[in-house]
């Protein structure tokens, strides 16, 4: 008769699996690593409590600036108190609806943008009408709407317009410069290049002095242009050069047997690039276009400088209010959330993007 | 088919000029094939050399008819508001003031002294920032791939949140800290022993002036050379002898025993200039100023999460299997690092590094909104005092782009030296 032995499964050493093998692998992998760990929870215990404490216990949310003081915790009634004037600006205060609504509208068209499946013809019509209606919206005078000047744009819609008109005006023209670059045309490549690299190397600060200080001069007597325009103008310019280079490479990335099967199909140079080389180079940059959108996002704060009241600049004249003097690190992180949010979910998608087009080609 | 009459020379001797050699080359088929006799048949609107040149001629008249627009009107305007051109203003006295200055500088001198106070400013910043941004950079970038979650997570969460924040905001949030948050000298927080942090920025020790400091920097770039001359010396010994010499551990002693030895024989000078608390404000050591600190602060923190990305993709970039093979060779982990992985990795990461250089140079220039004297800034004064913004702006763009060529310049000098080492 056979004995039956009962054998049970030996579980790995507790040490190797669950919470304690991932602390074990993770962060007390080595002596240094472990000493590393140590360090580190070491000042995490020192701040973090501290910042905790500021931040939300001892902190004020509705208050006034006064009461703000006596209670020593962060402040947050700064951002709460003046949140309209922060995101809207001068907007005429019964107006605001209208950049509210305008922001909505882009909101929903980048939101619905990001599925690619929806790329499509209906997509584009419905962003040029999405931009006209924004346009309208910010600058009223049509159906019933009452005119509103451009001088009182400002805050977050006026980030807004600047970063997302900028891009999308200095996107043809970016095209048609790499194109340049690329043509076996010496006047018109030498022309392209040397906007091309200039600008790059130039920072964008100075493409602003230009447009505030100097096209007042270019333009003939009478003839004023304002202000927002001149800015929008330079950071298009700004804008253009480094989409060029990023087309350029997309350019580039297409083998030379698309453009001989292109010529020798008999198709012309527009027809060659418009139905056959820019779809192809489009599509793969389409990532790094992402990333200029972003810059460009961040790079519209320096409108601060030649004194448009972009949010930032919103922002710093709500600090300079005495009842709110001395408050400027919370407003600060509250602006730096809404463009962290902004460019986080635009990079993260840059990335997103990247993958599903590797995955395709 | 190889055109007859060596045409491959002359295409290639035109190669620059891609319009003369399609000319020749058409021109050679002309002859090749009699059918197609010569171009007189084709109306020269077909022919695309003639059509380029047409274009070319159209878009250059345009580019100039602008041109001429624009400099028509700008004279007109600059008659009109009585703006002087021109660069006389350079000796013209600039009577204003300039909080820091790494040379002499008083109200009553020039423009152009101004001006070089502003370039200086600059330089100092960009120098010193883009030293700090490519140390943290790198510490940063190699910590995200740490084996260790929590360094790995908290330097992921680092880059994260610094590339997504305006470089801007940046600046004018560390210039509230200091601004705001920090004591007036007083009060002053002290970290560490004779450091001082205060709204009036960063007070620290420094050693007081000896003539042995002098002999220490004399000592220490003699030992440059002779760790030059040194390198050249081991590398043809072994290449001769195949024997190698420890040149590291050497030329590290060269670098820090001689001066310290020096130090030592000077008499060990051990005086610091330690700053005190005279009135309302401190004296002596050396202060940062909370603008200059504001601004080193924030481009550093911004460039460094950049540049941290760079270093991860041009390590990641090297596959393991390089690491491996060089292992199996028998090398040591310290020259595994600086033979095989270093190169190859350098390689990928110097082009993308050199534009966050020029990043960090340009975004110098955000020092305006925090009142630092950068270049931009005494030029800005400068346009408004004098009026004459076409010199102004135009000025500001030549620098930068000289600042950028030449940066350029370098690092693709050190970028060719390092692709050299991989064959």
């Amino acid at each position: 008769m056979q004995e039956v032995r009962e054998t049970t499964a030996m579980k790995p050493p507790v040490t190797r699996i669950g919470v304690l093998g991932w602390v074990r692998t993770n962060l007390f992998s080595s002596v240094f690593n472990s000493f590393l760990t140590v360090v580190i929870i070491y000042f995490l215990w020192k701040i973090v409590p501290g910042l905790i404490r500021w931040a939300f216990i001892d902190s004020s949310w509705t208050t006034t600036g006064a009461e703000c003081r006596a209670a020593g915790g962060a402040c947050w009634s700064v951002v709460t108190k003046n949140l309209r004037f922060i995101i809207f600006g001068f907007f005429p205060y019964e107006w605001q609806w209208r950049p509210l609504l305008a922001m909505i509208i882009l909101f929903t068209l980048l939101i619905v943008s990001r599925n690619r499946s929806y790329w499509k013809k209906w997509l584009g019509y419905s962003w040029l009408i999405g931009l006209f209606v924004m346009g309208l919206l910010l600058r009223g005078g049509l159906f019933g709407l009452p005119p509103v000047e451009s001088t009182k744009w400002s805050g977050l819609p006026l980030t807004l317009l600047l970063s997302v008109f900028g891009l999308t005006a200095a996107y043809p023209l970016g095209v048609l410069l790499a194109l340049g670059r690329q043509s076996r045309m010496p006047a018109i490549k030498s022309l392209s290049v040397v906007y091309i690299e200039t600008i790059r190397g130039v920072p964008l600060i100075s493409l602003l002095f230009m447009s505030s200080v100097m096209f007042p001069l270019f333009l003939p007597e009478g003839i004023t242009i304002n202000n927002i325009l001149r800015a929008q103008v330079a950071i298009i310019m700004f804008t253009a050069a480094y989409i060029a280079e990023v087309v350029r490479g997309g350019l580039q990335a297409i083998s030379r047997g698309q453009y001989e099967a292109a010529e020798s199909l008999g198709l012309n140079y527009p027809q060659k690039m418009r139905l056959i080389i820019l779809p192809q180079a489009l599509k793969i940059v389409i990532p790094p276009s992402v990333g200029i959108l972003i810059s460009a996002f961040k790079d519209t704060s320096l409108v601060v400088i030649i004194g448009l009241f972009d949010l930032l600049k919103t922002t710093q004249s709500t600090l300079s209010d005495p009842r709110w003097m001395g408050f400027s690190v919370e407003a600060y992180i509250f602006i730096a959330l809404i463009y962290f949010t902004g460019c986080f979910s635009m990079s993260s998608y840059s990335r997103r993007l990247e993958r599903e087009l590797y995955r395709g080609n | 088919m190889p055109p007859p009459g060596g045409t491959y020379e002359k295409i290639f001797a035109f190669g620059s000029s891609g319009l003369l050699s399609q000319s020749l080359t058409v021109a050679q088929e002309g002859t090749d094939s009699p059918e197609i006799t010569a171009s007189a048949k084709i109306p020269f609107w077909y022919d695309p050399n003639k059509r380029a040149i047409i274009y070319q001629v159209v878009v250059l008249g345009m580019v100039g008819l602008v041109a001429y627009y624009l400099f028509t009107n700008t004279l007109a305007n600059l008659e009109r508001q009585n703006i002087a051109t021109g660069f006389g203003f350079f000796s013209k006295q600039a009577s204003f003031e300039i909080s820091e200055s790494p040379i002499p500088y008083s109200a009553a001198d020039t423009y152009a002294r101004a001006l070089l106070v502003g370039v200086l400013n600059t330089i100092k910043v960009s120098f010193i920032g883009i030293v700090v941004t490519v140390l943290l950079g790198t510490f940063i970038g190699i910590a995200r791939l740490s084996s260790n979650w929590l360094v790995a997570k908290l330097s992921a969460v680092y880059i994260e949140v610094m590339q997504d924040i305006p470089v801007l905001l940046q600046l004018v949030f560390w210039y509230a800290v200091f601004y705001e948050s920090f004591p007036p000298p007083r009060q002053a927080l002290g970290p560490i022993r004779g450091v001082y942090l205060s709204n009036r920025g960063m007070v620290f020790a420094v050693p007081q002036m000896h003539p042995v400091y002098g002999y220490m920097a004399l000592v220490f770039v003699v030992g440059c050379l002779a760790v030059w001359v040194l390198r050249r010396w081991a590398k043809k010994r072994q290449e001769k002898t195949g024997q190698s010499f420890p040149l590291f551990l050497v030329s590290l002693a060269i670098l820090l025993l001689l001066p310290l030895a020096t130090w030592l024989v000077g008499g060990a000078p051990l005086k610091m200039n330690v700053p005190r608390l005279v009135g309302f404000n401190f004296e002596g050591g050396t202060t940062l100023s909370p603008e200059f600190a504001a601004l080193l602060l924030g481009l550093v923190l911004y460039t460094a999460a950049f540049v941290a990305e760079i270093v991860r993709a041009g390590i990641q970039a090297v596959s393991r299997g390089q690491v491996e093979a060089a292992m199996s060779l028998g090398l040591r982990p310290g020259k595994v690092l600086r033979l095989v992985i270093l190169p190859q990795a350098l390689r990928v990461i110097i082009p993308p590094l050199t534009s966050q250089m020029l990043n960090l140079i340009k975004n110098s220039t955000l020092a305006i909104a925090i009142g630092f004297p950068d270049f931009v800034s005494v030029a800005n004064t400068t346009i408004n005092q004098t009026g004459q913004a076409i010199e102004g702006v135009g000025m500001i763009m030549v620098v930068y782009l000289f600042f950028s060529l030449s940066t350029s310049a370098v690092m693709n000098w050190y970028n060719k030296k390092v692709a050299l080492v991989e064959r």
